[in-house]
């Protein structure tokens, strides 16, 4: 087979992944399960040969506990809006596709900006343009363009808190530079 | 006692979030806005229900189980709303005149027209807008 060798530290989180994976589902993290988990997870990381993640390299712990509180609150207020929506809108509801632009070239943060923005402020991916990064969404309930302009600021929040979780570093040096001029 | 009254309340709260997907399904006019009620309450009314078993089990070897189950609703919930929405969208499978805006048209509309820097997009939207009205 002419594939690449990937050397084991890009697959590290992968196989780490992998065991957690394993442990929850034995339910039992006790080494003996955990070293057997590793080593099936390695096994299966080098059979079924998938391109590595480019992960960006940097993770902020400190980030995780108030993005997690943001995400969640967000998403319980865009499915109550939904359900709003529903009961008191129903048909006559207008919806609209809006472009916007990310700061990352980084195809690993679009996605996860994509992944988060399509459970928060109540939009959906209809296409993604890599070479540019933007993302087009379709978003529900949108009148006017400050509505599209609200949607566009949202999306782009989201994204900061996901550079500053874990985007690479030249994007929160690009991030940091950009606020000192506001 | 305290448990049972949590419980209660975390699955009622779930299944108003099942119940506000299925009213947003019969409702909302088109494929698209259908999409945002099947996923963003049911992630929600999911993680309601596995709180609920959480709460009512009160085992930790349990735990990572559940939050397996809503790590992977996490993941694949857009992704699957993506696939359906971008298909939704090329096979036009959308009503316009419920858009007030549309950033994306002017984009296909412009690489429909020749540009060069886009040839497989161009050909896929020439396909789509001869046999997409059926």
């Amino acid at each position: 087979m002419s594939r690449q060798r990937i050397p084991l530290v890009t697959e590290l989180p992968l196989v780490i992944w992998l065991v957690l994976v394993w442990g929850a589902l034995w339910q039992d993290f006790s080494p003996g399960n955990l070293v057997f988990g590793a080593i099936i997870a390695y096994a299966v990381v080098n059979f079924f040969y998938l391109p590595p993640v480019e992960l960006t390299g940097r993770f902020n712990v400190l980030w995780v506990v108030p993005f997690l509180g943001r995400f969640l609150y967000r998403l319980v207020v865009a499915s109550a809006e939904v359900f709003w929506l529903a009961v008191t809108r129903g048909p006559s509801l207008r919806s609209a596709v809006v472009a916007v632009q990310l700061r990352s070239r980084s195809d690993f943060l679009v996605t996860a900006t994509g992944h988060a923005i399509s459970l928060i402020p109540g939009s959906l991916v209809l296409e993604v343009d890599r070479s540019t990064s933007t993302l087009y969404l379709h978003c529900l309930h949108i009148r006017s363009d400050e509505d599209a302009e609200a949607i566009r600021r949202d999306v782009r929040a989201t994204e900061v808190w996901l550079i500053r979780l874990m985007g690479s570093r030249t994007d929160l040096d690009a991030l940091t530079a950009e606020e000192a001029r506001r | 006692m305290v448990n049972d009254v949590i419980v209660s309340v975390l699955l009622v709260g779930g299944a108003l979030m099942s119940l506000a997907a299925g009213i947003g399904l019969v409702r909302f006019p088109d494929l698209l806005s259908r999409m945002h009620a099947a996923t963003k309450p049911q992630v929600l009314g999911l993680l309601l229900f596995l709180l609920a078993l959480a709460v009512e089990f009160e085992s930790w070897p349990l735990v990572p189980v559940l939050v397996l189950c809503w790590i992977f609703q996490l993941l694949t919930s857009p992704v699957s709303a993506h696939m359906v929405g971008r298909a939704g969208y090329r096979t036009r499978h959308l009503r316009r005149d419920l858009l007030t805006l549309d950033e994306l048209d002017d984009v296909v509309a412009r690489a429909a027209e020749g540009d060069p820097a886009g040839p497989d997009r161009t050909e896929a939207t020439r396909r789509e807008a001869g046999g997409g009205t059926a």
